[in-house]
């Protein structure tokens, strides 16, 4: 049949399109993102992507003065993806920089990759506790946590508050068995009991049975994405949310607030950010991210901005050169102002930052949104620094 | 452990066993008159959900957003018939795997397009939102309205299948299609028919599910293998299978993630209880299916072959 | 069946361009194409090897991932512990595959139809449960690989001899199963797909024959694993996901169940079109979805069947 040579030429033609990369010609500077664009975490990946095109975009699309080009790849929540998509962008778009990443199973896969090729990477969420201590590399930054420190806020909270039976519930993977490990480690108590459960479960009623039989006096969860809408669906229609305070970090937030509206009032989190944090750039972040993407930013997009506003700061300071020493001395004065108040790096090279209670109140025009109350931690270094041998 | 705990519980296994039957039906009638797979069937449910959530929004009325799941459901699953089903009814079960699959890239993608990434918010009626005393435990009454809704679908389905003509029809269908259309009947019709009922009835269990679940792209994966699970154990093409799988299913993986936990930190230790615990309860409902078919490979309720 | 000349022709002139990628790459300062082009192989060696019992023997298996995830655990645990042994990792990957592949194997072949799909799901669900709940390992957060396999006269961490290795494998397999189809072995193993009845009452002792392709196939899925793990220097529960065992079931079916060359083009051609629709827009499901359900609707054998039309088959 003679459409055989055909269907070969339009194979080699799929093969020999795949080879046509973009060659730097001019000298914009490509900045690399990765991150969970699609499913149903996507909402947090399209934060960050928002937050740092946002910050680029105040600079006037310029880092360091240098115009620049971020190409954006969805890693789809895929670890071995996202290290194909590294590869991608450092041999094929020849990246200099290399900025986001939601997940930490995706960070754990594409960290060593691109630290080994001599890429910068500038974490602005996932933060998991290997590359917070022993594996601790140079050409890493975070504007973001480590995954311990996001959960210790409210575990201090709660031994201040003097709760003495704490209900603690997360999902069985590695992200929830840290934020459970990083609560007790502040709480220095005896939770009541620990409660794990499937990934992306929907439903939670047996376990919130379970909960309300055991009559504790505060519940501490870790359900980021999708599964924090239900389950603060389900804790308020079981008639708890008045009643047992719900502490949270990464449940309640600026994505999945919209999803929740009044029914998540009273939930109190612990968070590096709220968008009602008083001062000008954070005033400023907020209000344009609003205009322009329709919805208030979350903590995600404050850290890609962030990210991006670091960025511009080491590169001022290079005059835009990328060599390895220079702009990484650059990088580790943080000489920029963050959104979410204080901010330097430590030697791990991870923020030392404050950490905010911050309650799902209601704002001037009686809609349901974050109000910060107090600050939990200040200037808090994370636990693992130490084991980090970067001075 | 409670009797209230232990009721409780029980109404919670009740209430996720309605929502799967009201998944499952569909699916087992389509898997066992046309001898399809439907992938797509998680899609029906997902989209019930996403126009319940913006009807609802739209209106403010629950029972605007009820009509519109349920014609919405039952209107797709006419689209998904006539478009694409029908031409592979003859073909291999994997072709149809294949095409459904290319289906659920489509919707799921769709749904992200229009609707965002984020979940989109469903609240329960204000008028559900209490508390009900049942058996001398308070539940929350929305759960309870599930409950009554499935119930309430089974008794349709049962009167439909057993009292109606079309109800007579499909179950010969289900036996033997081919005499079915040999006598004169309408096949087309009929099988269309039946898909546009198993989109209805997603497009209900998405509606129930909205406010208490998250309303986001991808959401129909998850459930879809449960419901693989429970048509498997009840039988294909059976209804009546399904409804009594679906009820077991529910009960089980309840009881499984309630009780499991708590009982293997009896006998071995806590920390490894704990992490055990989930991980077992997650499969046991693998686990009883894989029993239920070593005992009786064609399920508990094998719609007899004429 | 056979495969058609023309097929033939394709396959070999197919090959032939695989084997010039590295070369190529080289010259055009290209390294990214050996890395896409050798996790296709990869994938297209799972694909071949579910071939084995989906195409020829009418198997559905829904957790053939769980090998590729042996395979890459395999390597993970023991480059966990510094033993980069490339034939220590290979002994542990074929033994543990073709041990868990005969039990569950065992278990699972004595159902048909939809249940044999069911339990492999489940057997593989219950693998992936596992490893997530090993937080020593990584858990969810998977275990990062820095020591690539060392075979001593090969090492798998160059990028070259990594493609070249899953291209060998992928030649290989190809050619074995050219002969296979036209063997004995082959020939009883389509038959029990089409009449397993009548194979039965000829005497075959049909069971210890499927259960022969299928521990077969999850050793082959488990190379690919280890090949996998060596690629991203990585290994995750993720890779055992049922996910991925639909993937592997969709490229099978696209390019052709039951033909010889087909899941190789069935995995070129699904991975490139992806890859050059991200290009061009990131709602590119909404393409690539209907792409496929046409290819289903027009093609009676996947797209080897678009070249063989015209050609009688069994």
């Amino acid at each position: 049949m003679k459409a055989s040579p055909i269907k070969s030429a339009v194979l080699a033609c799929m093969l020999g399109l795949g080879s046509l990369g973009v060659y730097a010609q001019s000298q914009p500077l490509k900045i690399g993102f990765i991150g969970t664009l699609s499913g149903p975490a996507g909402a947090l990946g399209q934060d960050q992507y928002d937050g740092l095109m946002l910050g680029i975009e105040h600079l006037g699309g310029r880092l360091g003065n240098q115009t620049v080009q971020v190409i954006k790849e969805d890693d789809q929540l895929k670890p071995d993806l996202g290290v194909e998509i590294a590869k991608k962008l450092i041999e094929r778009d020849r990246v200099n920089i290399i900025t986001g990443v939601t997940f930490s199973n995706v960070m754990m896969a594409i960290h060593k990759p691109i630290t080994d090729a001599g890429v910068f990477l500038i974490g602005s969420n996932a933060g998991p506790t290997p590359i917070t201590g022993k594996g601790c590399s140079p050409m890493y930054f975070s504007t973001s946590w480590n995954n311990d420190s996001l959960h210790e806020s409210m575990g201090v909270y709660a031994r201040e508050q003097g709760y003495k039976r704490v209900y603690l519930m997360a999902p069985n993977y590695q992200a929830g068995k840290d934020a459970l490990s990083g609560f007790k480690g502040q709480y220095k108590g005896k939770p009541l009991d620990e409660v794990y459960t499937t990934v992306n479960q929907p439903d939670y009623s047996a376990e919130i049975a379970q909960l309300q039989a055991a009559k504790p006096d505060a519940v501490y969860v870790f359900y980021p994405g999708g599964m924090g809408v239900n389950f603060v669906k389900q804790y308020q229609q079981a008639g708890l949310l008045g009643k047992v305070p719900l502490l949270s970090a990464s449940t309640v937030d600026g994505t999945t607030l919209p999803a929740l509206k009044d029914i998540a009032v009273g939930v109190i989190t612990g968070s590096p950010y709220s968008p009602d944090l008083d001062n000008p750039q954070n005033k400023k972040f907020v209000e344009d991210f609003r205009k322009k993407y329709n919805r208030v930013p979350s903590l995600y997009a404050a850290q890609s901005y962030d990210a991006a506003m670091l960025l511009n700061s080491a590169l001022l300071k290079t005059s835009g050169k990328i060599d390895r020493e220079p702009l990484r001395a650059a990088l580790k004065q943080a000489d920029f102002r963050s959104v979410a108040g204080p901010f330097r790096f430590n030697n791990n090279q991870f923020p030392i930052r404050n950490f905010y209670r911050v309650d799902v109140g209601r704002d001037g025009s009686g809609q349901a949104a974050f109000v910060t109350r107090t600050t939990v931690l200040k200037d808090h270094p994370d636990p693992h620094a130490s084991q980090c041998p970067m001075k | 452990m409670t009797l209230s705990l232990f009721l409780i519980q029980l109404l919670n296994g009740l209430q996720l066993g309605v929502l799967l039957f009201m998944l499952s039906a569909g699916l087992t009638l389509v898997f066992g008159i046309m001898n399809f797979v439907n992938l797509a069937h998680g899609c029906m449910y997902m989209m019930g959900a996403y126009f319940a959530a913006t009807a609802l929004a739209a209106s403010g009325s629950f029972i605007v957003a009820a009509v519109v799941a349920v014609l919405g459901g039952g209107l797709l699953g006419i689209v998904i018939e006539r478009l694409m089903a029908q031409h592979l009814y003859m073909r291999d079960h994997l072709d149809q795997v294949l095409a459904t699959f290319g289906l659920i890239l489509f919707f799921n993608e769709l749904a992200r397009w229009i609707w965002g990434a984020s979940p989109v918010f469903m609240s329960v009626p204000p008028a559900l939102s209490g508390t009900v005393s049942i058996l001398g435990v308070t539940y929350p009454m929305y759960r309870f309205f599930i409950i009554l809704v499935g119930l309430l679908c089974a008794v349709g389905c049962w009167l439909l299948i057993s009292r109606t003509r079309v109800g007579m029809l499909i179950r010969a269908g289900s036996v033997n299609p081919t005499m079915v259309s040999a006598l004169g009947v309408n096949i087309g019709l009929l099988n269309a028919l039946i898909f546009s009922l198993g989109g209805a009835l997603a497009g209900v269990a998405g509606l129930m599910s909205g406010p208490i679940l998250s309303v986001q792209p991808g959401m129909g994966e998850p459930v879809l293998i449960l419901v693989m699970i429970v048509i498997v154990i009840g039988g294909i093409g059976s209804i009546q299978g399904a409804f009594y799988a679906a009820l077991m299913v529910g009960l089980i993986d309840t009881a499984g993630r309630a009780f499991l936990p708590m009982l293997l930190r009896e006998f071995i230790d806590r920390s490894i209880a704990q992490a055990a615990g989930p991980a077992i309860a997650s499969m046991l409902t693998c686990i009883f299916m894989a029993t239920v078919l070593a005992l009786r490979p064609r399920g508990l309720f094998p719609v007899k072959n004429g | 069946m056979t495969a058609s000349p023309m097929v033939n022709r394709l396959l070999i002139g197919l090959l032939a361009l695989l084997a010039f990628v590295p070369l190529y790459a080289q010259w055009a300062g290209e390294p990214f194409l050996i890395t896409f082009l050798s996790r296709v192989l990869i994938f297209a060696l799972a694909a071949l090897s579910l071939n084995i019992i989906l195409g020829f023997g009418g198997l559905v298996s829904f957790g053939h991932a769980l090998y590729l995830g042996l395979g890459a655990y395999s390597v993970g645990l023991l480059a966990h512990y510094q033993i980069d042994n490339g034939w220590l990792q290979l002994l542990v990957t074929v033994a543990s595959c073709a041990v868990v592949g005969l039990l569950t194997g065992w278990v699972s072949l004595r159902t048909t139809g939809i249940s044999f799909i069911m339990i492999t799901l489940a057997f593989a669900q219950m693998f992936y449960y596992l490893f997530v709940s090993l937080k020593q390992y990584g858990g969810d957060d998977g275990l990062s690989i820095s020591l690539k396999s060392d075979f001593g006269f090969i090492h798998l961490g160059s990028p070259i001899t990594l493609y070249y290795a899953a291209f060998a494998l992928v030649a290989l397999v190809l050619w074995w199963k050219q002969r296979m189809i036209q063997a004995p072995f082959g020939l009883v193993l389509q038959g029990c797909r089409m009449n397993e009845a009548r194979m039965k009452s000829l005497g075959f002792p049909t069971l210890r024959y499927k259960l022969s392709a299928y521990v077969l196939a999850c050793v082959i899925a488990g190379l690919a694993g280890l090949l996998y793990a060596n690629l991203t220097g990585y290994t995750s529960p993720a890779y055992l996901n049922w996910t991925i065992s639909g993937e592997l079931i969709v490229m099978v079916v696209l390019g052709g169940m039951g033909t010889v060359a087909g899941p190789l083009i069935g995995t070129l051609v699904l991975l490139v079109c992806e890859e050059l629709l991200k290009a061009w827009t990131s709602h590119w499901p909404i393409i690539l979805g209907p792409l496929i359900v046409l290819v289903v609707m027009t093609a009676r054998r996947g797209l080897v069947g678009y070249l063989m039309r015209g050609k009688s088959s069994p």
